[in-house]
């Protein structure tokens, strides 16, 4: 009997002493604040956003349970649970910009809704939903009493964005007061570009031989910048073979610059006033397969191995095996892409390379296009600018400055 | 015999028949040129016919009745008005689509990712807590190695002088990045080779009937033979 009231007395003084840390054991569970539902800023109208002010609340066991209703007396089903130390609205800068207030709210995007608990394929968020907040500590459920509703919208701006439509608008408007500036005064000066001294060289080479010049386009279309400064170059090529009575050889990947070639060199031709001369079956089509087209144009090399081969334009993988055959037949080369992956290709194989917007650069040189020339000189502009920000913000951001770093954020 | 040990052998074949060019221009060459071109633009006739006009087209047009889909039909019709210089004009529009429509875009996306990611990435500071000697200098190296590379990508001054001592940094550090390049794609393009040469030791087992051997010694026979008619047929001509 003695024993049994010393176990008693024993218990009740464990319990006692270890109340107080049990009782720290199960959090205390308040309300958080701010509880608010909006429409996800900058997105296509998918989603709806709830927000609430992180609190005491928040640590490891808690978590919060949303609720969602399609009407605003319920029925209330559960959607999700979050953890309490997750999802803040700092980690959706494209939302929220990078204020430092955002550490302190807690962020989450509802893009569905489960129509029943075990909805596997919840439906897309698109009318006005009503939300509810509960916190849990794993084995108790707090319901909050306020109900939050909001629809999501489309936005016609992503403010996320605003820097680049900044820099977009700058550039847009060097360069057309460039253009503009070439339109009065057509020699603006551009730097000289060796290459293209060489491009006279393997012409007359190609005519002293009596073999004939190949002309690659690249393979992308007339869409595609290079292949407009491709084509432009071809025109000033084309003159100088005609000049020169020479024969070229330009086999297209793409129909449509085909067409657009077949018109530049007959164009040459006449201006050359040897519009006879022109053959256009010289300017054909091949294929719009690439590594087909690849063996096609090894094939034309092989048989007819022109004394000189232009490849002017973009290239993919094809790029070495079509050079390397070139080589091969001991042919002049010339290269101009703005592919920057077959760059090293073109610079091992060929005797002269002009790399990426050298390429440009020579089609505006060539062709003194008002548009091309302003472009060209607007972009070294753009690029002065992009050196200073480089400067200004390292030393600014070693300083200790985050600002430049924020300028250039993209989301 | 079975189809697997046929494919073997065409593919062998086609295999060494494109490898022959290593020789020279040759018939077997020239015969697997104009297969391997020929199979592709009749592929890719077929693929616009069956995925674009019939699957992309006709069929939403017709049985599921989606009338939007007409006026991409007639923006692509129109580019075929290039060929009638009366009407020629007319495929201006469709470009005008294509070319604002790909800007739109494009210049935002090369924008953001191209010029600003960069610039966000480069402008990191260069003695922040806790960095190394080595973080340091490397961030010093990727300042001057932007900054010289554009400066020899401007065409609106000579390279003469100071520009020209800068822009021959860039290029010094072009060529490291092309090297670097060069050398990761020559060993994938090796790994391409190694796989064609296991295809072709895989061809030449009992299995395949030595498919690899027995065709390469008569490609090898055929081309002697051929290349000594074609030397007596130029002997003759030159007699003549």
């Amino acid at each position: 009997m003695h024993n049994m009231f010393k176990f008693f007395v024993l218990v009740t003084v464990i319990l006692f002493v270890s109340s107080p840390i049990m009782a720290q054991d199960k959090p205390s569970l308040t309300p958080p604040e701010g509880f608010t539902a909006l429409d996800t800023p900058n997105d296509i109208g998918n989603s709806i956003s709830l927000l609430w002010q992180a609190s005491a609340n928040d640590k490891e066991g808690i978590s919060y349970i949303i609720y969602a209703s399609p009407l605003e007396d319920g029925p209330w089903l559960e959607q999700d649970r979050v953890l309490s130390t997750l999802g803040f609205k700092s980690d959706a800068p494209q939302y929220f910009g990078l204020s430092e207030e955002n550490e302190t709210w807690h962020f989450y995007e509802v893009t569905s809704i489960k129509k029943d608990p075990t909805d596997k394929n919840p439906l897309p968020i698109t009318a006005t939903t009503y939300f509810k907040l509960a916190i849990s500590n794993g084995t108790d459920v707090i319901e909050f009493h306020s109900i939050v509703s909001a629809a999501p919208e489309g936005n016609w701006f992503d403010t996320s964005k605003l820097n680049v439509l900044i820099f977009v608008s700058i550039f847009s408007i060097l360069i057309l007061y460039f253009i503009s500036l070439a339109r009065k005064n057509p020699n603006l000066f551009i730097r000289h570009i060796p290459g293209l001294d060489a491009i006279e060289e393997t012409i007359g080479r190609a005519t002293e031989m009596g073999r004939p010049i190949l002309y690659l386009n690249g393979l992308l279309d007339m869409s595609s910048l290079s292949t407009i400064a491709s084509t432009s170059i071809l025109g000033k090529v084309a003159r100088k073979v005609a000049n020169y009575d020479s024969q070229i050889m330009v086999p297209c990947y793409d129909p449509i610059v085909m067409s657009v070639c077949q018109e530049v060199v007959k164009e040459a031709y006449a201006e050359a006033g040897r519009p006879d001369a022109f053959k256009e079956d010289n300017i054909f089509f091949i294929t719009n397969d690439q590594f087909a087209y690849a063996a096609a144009v090894d094939g034309i090399i092989m048989r007819h191995k022109p004394a000189a081969n232009l490849f002017m334009g973009y290239y993919y993988a094809e790029s070495l095996l079509i050079a390397e055959t070139g080589v091969a037949t001991g042919a002049m080369q010339i290269a101009g892409t703005d592919a920057i992956t077959q760059l090293p290709f073109f610079i091992t194989t060929c005797d002269y390379t002009l790399m990426g917007e050298e390429l440009y650069a020579a089609s505006a040189y060539l062709s003194r296009e008002p548009l091309q020339l302003g472009s060209l000189k607007g972009q070294d502009y753009s690029k002065g600018f992009i050196i200073l920000v480089l400067i200004i913000g390292t030393i600014a951001s070693t300083a200790g400055s985050a600002f430049f770093i924020n300028l250039f954020r993209t989301f | 015999m079975d189809s697997t040990i046929l494919g073997g052998w065409i593919a062998a074949g086609l295999t060494l028949f494109m490898f022959s060019s290593l020789y020279k221009d040759n018939p077997f060459y020239r015969f697997g040129e104009h297969l391997y071109l020929g199979l592709s633009v009749g592929y890719i006739i077929l693929k616009v016919i069956y995925a674009n006009i019939i699957g992309g087209l006709y069929k939403p047009l017709f049985e599921d009745h989606q009338y939007m889909l007409l006026i991409p039909t007639i923006l692509g019709l129109s580019l075929y008005t290039r060929f009638f210089p009366k009407i020629a004009w007319i495929s201006r529009i469709t470009f005008a689509f294509i070319v604002g429509y790909g800007s739109g875009l494009t210049i935002p996306r090369i924008i953001a990712g191209g010029i600003f990611q960069q610039i966000e990435k480069i402008i990191t500071p260069l003695g922040k807590t806790g960095a190394t000697w080595w973080e340091v200098f490397s961030g010093i190296v990727i300042i001057i190695g932007v900054a010289s590379v554009l400066i020899y990508f401007f065409f609106s001054v000579e390279h003469k002088g100071i520009i020209n001592k800068i822009s021959r940094v860039g290029i010094y550090f072009v060529m490291i990045a092309f090297g670097a390049s060069f050398g990761y794609t020559v060993m994938a393009r090796m790994s391409l080779l190694i796989g064609r040469s296991y295809d072709l030791i895989e061809f030449a087992t009992p299995k395949y009937y030595y498919a690899t051997i027995v065709l390469l010694v008569l490609m090898v026979l055929i081309l002697i033979l051929y290349e000594s008619m074609r030397k007596k047929e130029e002997g003759s001509e030159a007699n003549a």
